[in-house]
């Protein structure tokens, strides 16, 4: 056991991490985005990359018909393209975990997840009895995943052993149901020391995943953070031979971008984490531009935003 | 494709005008060698033959630095100083519009990663024009008196480790400060210089203030022995640095020497590690490890060695070995068959006295000269690994146990170019540089440049400073009566 629980032995192990440096941490970052990739690699990307999507739509508009609509696109992204692979999972606020469910087990998408954000997301200002109603709600609504926020007042002001008792409440809660991925909000954490020390804290409180951001705080997922939390479970993984997942989320909307991602999990955690199991990218405009340069790769040519379908 | 893998990514050769022989460039003019000699220039990826080049004998060297002797004193020295600047602009302008053109040639000729001549080599190069353009007309702000004067005329001698980026160090302050040139490149990396005559004509330069004869060392000297040069600017091995003070000594002639370097990377115990590890990747494989300042000796804070040794080997078996022009190369190949002999003979003196060679898995090329990434632990200071410019990417790694201990080692060398050090307590980084003796300290980076930072060394690594203005006043005479 590398942490007995108290909050001074958290404070001990998060503190002897090495500091990152942000201009070598940038550097390197900037230096993988130069990365080339053409032809069959490209190809093999973009599949790869419309696998590890979580489709998402977390607006107070969000409505029955539009989650439907939704799911269907997941099932089968390209209607003109039966080759295309689905996504990785349907990411939608609690109250329509159900009808995700249902949609997507009558459509044929019985393997892709729902995940529901919980935790009084996005802020995550509740108290933690309205957050383990939140999350029981999620999973008895049939929620495959849930994506937890983490308080980030109380990280900010020291007090990481709250935020690590409220991670291990939730993964109690969802125990053998529901995969947990944890929320950093790393735009809010700013520096990122900040990003691994929190990154350390949800995979010692047991998240499966760590996640950027919420979508709704500016920076989401920059290149160097998520650096940092791929080198995190990378790390971790030698350390206790865990492997944890990595969800950026927020600011990817290109195929390009996507790339990126993928060439920075490749070359920090390793070829091992390029599957939808460890590696996921919380999305929603960037699935189309993914389909259109998809269709460009195969016929040469580039079609208008028509070709692709709005939902 | 059932993984990874990044598909080849090849930069078009295309755009490289590479003329099937070149002659001299003397008085604003290619010109056969008088003797009517040339050499081959290679792709020392593929052993392609390139160009031939015309070969400069003392006669060519005659008739350059009288090409040169008649531009100072009829045009150059009288032309006024903006209108010196302008030309400088000009030039740093066409290398910049040009970019794409130098950076293919330099990559075939020299071998090294076309990201590297495209990110850093030439947008550098242009960058040194540029900066020395603002100096032209600025010069009695350089710190050496009132009215300070050209030298006259400049013999330079440079290296094949950034053919361009060197010949911008050395052409750049010189005309700024009102010299005229007789320019050597290596023999091995003549083609992108051939290129710059050629901007030299497009901008219009008057004839003979810059001239470039190709040669080998025999040519270099030549042009050291000259009784017209006022001054020698020499880039590369200390041997040869050596060599020319000599034969300068009893001349009146200055010199400005940049030489070798076994530059320390100092890893402190509370170093952000995985920064550091890529501070020395990038120490000691950027160019090949073929770069004067590398990072060619890692200490490491004995309490950390172990986890930073396991991440160093991690980080360096995703390093891409292989065609250079492929963009997504990170170690290309090296720059010619001796310089391949002299990296293996002295690599082998590290298994042979007992240092642990490790290198990560890698199919070389078979056709052109490569070495693996190689890192050689358990070495000790008396290793001549430890103390001897390998020039190639091979990195000695040595631990040590304090802070002091650690600065020890570091100075326990005849050079002091470079030094790294990687900590995150920034009193230990200044209480760390000011114990160091090396002309350029990075802290927490490493191989990063610029035109207004001075760059040059301590000891055998070389006299006097290039870049900044301090690299200026290296072609400028104080004129102390003039300041009374």
């Amino acid at each position: 056991m590398i942490i007995d629980g108290s909050e001074s032995s958290l404070k001990k192990f998060l503190s002897d991490l090495p500091p990152v440096d942000q201009v070598g941490a940038d550097s390197r970052a900037a230096m993988l985005a130069t990365r080339s990739i053409k032809t069959t690699s490209k190809a093999w990307a973009i599949d790869m990359a419309i696998s590890m999507v979580d489709l998402t739509t977390l607006e107070g508009a969000d409505s029955a018909g539009k989650v439907k609509a939704l799911c269907a696109k997941a099932v089968r992204p390209d209607p003109t393209d039966l080759a295309v692979p689905s996504v990785g999972a349907i990411c939608v606020y609690n109250d329509m975990v159900k009808i995700a469910r249902t949609e997507l087990n009558s459509i044929g998408g019985k393997d892709i997840a729902v995940a529901a954000v919980a935790t009084a997301f996005p802020s995550g200002r509740a108290s933690i009895a309205v957050k383990k109603l939140d999350t029981q709600d999620a999973i008895d609504a049939g929620a495959n995943e849930i994506d937890m926020v983490i308080d980030r007042g109380a990280f900010l002001s020291g007090r990481i052993g709250e935020v690590f008792e409220e991670i291990k409440i939730i993964k109690q809660l969802c125990g053998d149901q529901a995969h947990l991925k944890v929320i950093l909000e790393t735009g809010e954490l700013v520096t990122y020391d900040n990003v691994r020390k929190a990154s350390y804290l949800a995979m010692l409180a047991g998240a499966d995943f760590i996640k950027t951001s919420t979508g709704k705080v500016a920076p989401a997922a920059t290149a160097p953070v998520v650096l940092v939390m791929l080198e995190a479970v990378r790390d971790y993984f030698a350390l206790t031979g865990k492997k944890i997942g990595v969800k950026p989320a927020g600011g990817i909307r290109t195929t390009k971008d996507a790339i990126k991602q993928l060439v920075l999990v490749n070359e920090t955690a390793g070829p091992q984490w390029l599957n939808p199991a460890l590696f996921r990218i919380g999305a929603s405009a960037l699935l189309n531009d993914l389909l259109m340069q998809r269709m460009k790769l195969r016929t040469g040519h580039y079609a208008s935003a028509n070709y692709v379908t709005m939902d | 494709m059932s993984s990874f893998e990044y598909a080849s990514a090849p930069e078009s050769k295309a755009i490289a005008n590479i003329a099937s022989s070149y002659g001299l460039f003397i008085g604003g003019k290619f010109v056969e060698p008088k003797k009517g000699k040339s050499f081959n220039t290679i792709n020392p990826a593929t052993e392609e033959l390139l160009s031939k080049v015309g070969y400069a004998d003392k006669l060519d060297i005659d008739a350059a630095v009288k090409s040169a002797r008649s531009a100072f004193t009829k045009v150059w020295s009288k032309l006024p100083a903006k209108e010196r600047g302008k030309y400088l602009y000009r030039i740093a302008r066409i290398l910049q519009e040009r970019a794409r053109e130098f950076a293919v040639v330099e990559t075939l000729d020299n071998g090294k990663p076309i990201r590297e001549s495209r990110d850093t080599d030439i947008p550098l190069a242009a960058a040194h024009f540029f900066y020395h353009a603002g100096w032209a007309d600025k010069l009695e702000y350089a710190g050496v008196g009132n009215k300070p004067k050209p030298l006259g005329v400049v013999g330079q001698i440079i290296p094949w480790n950034f053919p361009l980026l060197m010949l911008a160090w050395k052409i750049a302050p010189a005309l700024a400060a009102g010299n005229t040139v007789v320019l050597k490149p290596a023999e091995t990396t003549p083609l992108t210089a051939l290129l710059f005559a050629q901007v030299c004509q497009q901008a219009g330069l008057p004839d003979g203030v810059v001239n470039i004869v190709t040669g080998d060392g025999i040519t270099g000297a030549a042009l050291v022995n000259h009784p017209d040069i006022n001054k020698i600017a020499f880039t590369g091995s200390t041997e040869v640095g050596k060599a020319i003070a000599r034969s300068i000594s009893a001349t009146k002639k200055s010199a400005t020497l940049e030489l070798g370097g076994k530059a320390a990377n100092i890893v402190f115990e509370d170093a952000a590690i995985d920064e550091a590890i890529e501070g020395i990747v990038n120490g000691i494989f950027f160019n090949q490890g073929h770069v004067c300042c590398a990072g060619s000796r890692l200490l490491i804070q004995e309490n950390v060695s172990d986890e930073v040794i396991e991440k160093l080997k991690k980080r360096m078996s995703l390093i891409r070995v292989g065609d250079p022009m492929d963009k997504n190369t990170d170690l290309g190949a090296i720059n010619s068959k001796e310089q391949l002999k002299r990296i293996h003979e002295i690599s082998n003196t590290g298994d042979a006295e007992g240092a642990n060679r490790w290198s990560p898995e890698c199919k070389l090329p078979a056709k052109g000269y490569w070495y693996p990434p190689t890192i050689f632990t358990g070495v000790s200071q008396s290793h001549r690994i430890a103390r001897d410019e390998i020039f190639g990417p091979v990195l000695s790694v040595l631990t040590f146990r304090t802070p002091a201990e650690g600065i020890e080692k570091a100075n326990n060398s005849m050079y002091g170019l470079s030094a790294g050090i990687w900590s995150d307590k920034g009193a230990k980084i200044l209480w760390a540089a000011k114990q160091l003796k090396a002309g350029v300290i990075w802290a927490n980076t490493f191989n990063k440049f610029d035109p207004a930072s001075p760059f040059g060394g301590y000891k055998e690594s070389g006299w006097g400073r290039e870049g900044g203005r301090h690299g200026l006043a290296g072609y400028l005479a104080s004129d102390a009566k003039a300041s009374k």
